[in-house]
C-alpha cells in the first residue's frame, strides 16, 4: 500500500514546524514516530497535503525529571526510551505500561507524545496519563499552553490541538507523598489492541491514599476517565473492603461493548479483576516494606 | 555511481515532489530519487533490488519487513524512505560475509529455525539487535524481543533455540578474540 501523495518537510526547529502548520491552514500533519500515522496514510484514513516530520529536531529527544519531581517527556522520546529508562522509579504506572505498548519493534520508533496526539481510545498512554493527571504542552504561534490530557482527548482520533499547534512535551506532576500504581493490559497477542487495560496511579501518605487516579482503555468509544470512580479510595488505607469497593466502582465506570475480543460483561469483569490485582499487589508490597 | 552515467530517469510529473536520499545500506551509500511517500521497504526491495527484506502484512503487525536503522530494529513498511536519508540501514543481505554465514544464520540452520522462511529475515534482524544489547539472554528475553515478529509455521520453539544457539556462539567468538 502507498500513502496518497503529500509534500514533505523535515524542519530543524519547532518554530519552523509551527510556521509550516500555520501556512498550511489545517492541511498539514505532524509526524513523530509515524507508527500510527504511516498506517493511517497507507490505509488512506488520512491524506494530508503536507507531512511535517519532526525527527530532525533532536532537542525534542528527552525525558527528564525536574528538581521538584515533575517528569517531562519530549515529543521525540520513543516508547523504548521509557521502557529502558532508569529514572522512572517514582512513576510506577508509566514504567509498567512502557513495555506493554504495541510490540518491541514499534517501540523503537513510536513516541509517547505522538501516541497521546493520536488519541486512540485503545491507547495505553492516554489511559496512563489520565490516571496520573498528566498534561500536554502545545506550542503555537502565540507561545505555549498546557492542556490536561483528560481534556486533550476530545474523541476517537481527535485531540484539542489547533491546526497551527504542535505538541512538544508531556508533563507528569510529582506525587504528593509516595507514588504507587500499576498498569495491566489483556491482549490476545503482543501488538494487538487491548481487550481491556487499567491504569491506576495513587499518591499515598503513610498508609492513607491522598490522591487516586484511574483510567481504562479498550472498554469504551474513548479512553474512560475513572478518576471519580476510584476516588472512593481517598482517605482510606488498603484493605480487602476498600479494594473491593474501588474495583466495583471502576468496573461500573467502564463502557465495554461486545465484539470479537469478548463480551461486554467479560470485559467489565476483567476491569474489576485488574483493579483488584493492582491494588492488592500494592497492598502486599507495602506490607512487606513496612 | 559506478559508470559515467546513472540510470536514465524520466522527469517527474507536474506537481510531484522528488527527494534525493542517500542511505547507507549494508555498508555502502546508495543515492536514489524518491517520492516522499515511498516506504523504506519499497526502496530496499524495488529501487535497490534487495528482496531479502520481505513485505508481509503491510500494516505494522507482522515484523517480516524488519531491518535495522542505525542499529535498532524498525518495521520498514512503517518508515518513509526519506526518513532513512543519512542513516545506516542493515538488511538480511548484510549479515553474511562472502565466505561465512553470520552466527545467527548458522543458528537458524543448526536448530531448524525456519520452515517457509518468510519471517526469517525479520526474525534474524530482531535477534541481532537483541544480542547487541544483551549477549546472554534468557529464553524469556528472547521471546520478549521477538514478540513483534510473527511466524505461522514453527510455533517459535526452534526460532528461540536458534537465537540462543547464536548467542552462545557469539559469546565464544568474543572470548577467543
Amino acid at each position: 500500500m502507498y500513502p496518497s501523495r503529500f509534500s514533505y518537510d523535515a524542519p530543524n526547529s519547532v518554530e519552523e514546524v509551527i510556521a509550516i502548520l500555520d501556512q498550511s491552514g489545517g492541511e498539514a500533519k505532524v509526524m513523530a514516530g509515524g507508527q500510527s500515522l504511516i498506517p493511517m496514510l497507507k490505509l488512506r484514513f488520512a491524506s494530508p497535503a503536507r507531512v511535517v516530520d519532526i525527527n530532525g529536531i533532536p532537542e525534542l529527544e528527552y525525558h527528564r525529571i525536574d528538581p521538584d519531581g515533575t517528569l517531562r517527556i519530549g515529543a521525540l522520546c520513543r516508547h523504548e526510551d521509557l521502557e529502558f529508562s532508569t529514572i522512572l522509579g517514582n512513576f510506577p504506572t508509566l514504567a509498567q505500561a512502557s513495555s506493554l505498548v504495541a510490540d518491541p519493534i514499534v517501540r523503537t520508533r513510536g513516541t509517547f507524545v505522538g501516541s497521546l496526539c493520536h488519541a486512540d481510545p485503545q491507547g495505553d498512554w492516554s489511559a496512563t496519563m489520565i490516571a496520573l493527571g498528566g498534561k500536554i504542552v502545545a506550542q503555537g504561534p502565540k507561545g505555549r499552553r498546557e492542556i490536561e490530557v483528560r481534556d486533550f482527548v476530545l474523541g476517537p482520533f481527535v485531540n484539542a490541538l489547533a491546526f497551527n499547534e504542535v505538541a512538544v512535551e508531556a508533563i507528569v506532576p510529582p506525587a504528593k507523598g509516595k507514588a504507587l500504581g500499576g498498569y495491566l493490559k489483556l491482549e490476545r497477542r503482543v501488538g494487538d489492541f487491548a481487550t481491556a487495560s487499567v491504569a491506576v496511579a495513587l499518591d499515598v501518605d503513610g498508609d492513607t491514599v491522598t490522591r487516586a487516579g484511574c483510567a481504562l482503555a479498550g472498554v469504551g468509544g474513548r479512553t474512560i476517565d475513572a478518576n471519580d470512580a476510584i476516588s472512593v479510595l481517598v482517605g482510606k488505607s488498603f484493605n480487602s473492603e476498600s479494594i473491593k469497593q474501588a474495583a466495583e466502582a471502576v468496573a461500573a465506570a467502564a463502557e465495554p461493548r461486545t465484539d470479537h475480543r469478548g463480551s461486554s460483561s467479560y470485559k467489565r469483569h476483567i476491569v474489576e479483576t485488574f483493579v483488584t490485582r493492582i491494588l492488592s499487589n500494592i497492598a502486599n508490597s507495602e506490607q512487606k516494606a513496612a | 555511481m559506478t559508470s559515467l552515467f546513472d540510470e536514465v530517469q524520466e522527469a517527474p510529473a507536474e506537481g510531484v515532489e522528488v527527494r534525493r536520499v542517500t542511505v547507507n545500506v549494508n555498508g555502502a551509500d546508495k543515492t536514489v530519487d524518491v517520492e516522499p511517500r515511498l516506504l523504506l521497504v519499497h526502496l530496499l526491495r524495488q529501487a535497490l533490488q534487495l528482496t531479502g527484506t520481505h513485505s508481509g502484512c503491510d500494516t505494522t503487525s507482522c515484523g517480516a519487513c524488519t531491518v535495522l536503522m542505525d542499529g535498532r530494529p524498525v518495521k520498514s513498511c512503517t518508515v518513509l524512505a526519506v526518513q532513512a536519508n543519512g542513516r545506516e540501514v542493515e538488511t538480511v543481505e548484510g549479515l553474511a560475509t562472502a565466505s561465512e554465514l553470520h552466527p545467527i544464520q548458522e543458528g537458524f540452520k543448526e536448530e531448524h529455525g525456519l520452515q517457509c522462511g518468510f519471517c526469517t529475515p525479520g526474525m534474524m534482524l530482531s535477534a541481532k539487535a537483541l544480542l547487541e544489547r544483551n549477549p546472554d539472554p534468557t529464553e524469556d528475553e528472547v521471546r520478549w524481543a521477538l514478540s513483534g515478529n510473527l511466524c505461522r509455521c514453527t510455533g517459535y520453539q526452534n526460532i528461540v533455540k536458534s537465537v540462543l544457539w547464536a548467542a552462545k556462539k557469539m559469546r565464544e567468538q568474543n572470548q577467543e578474540a
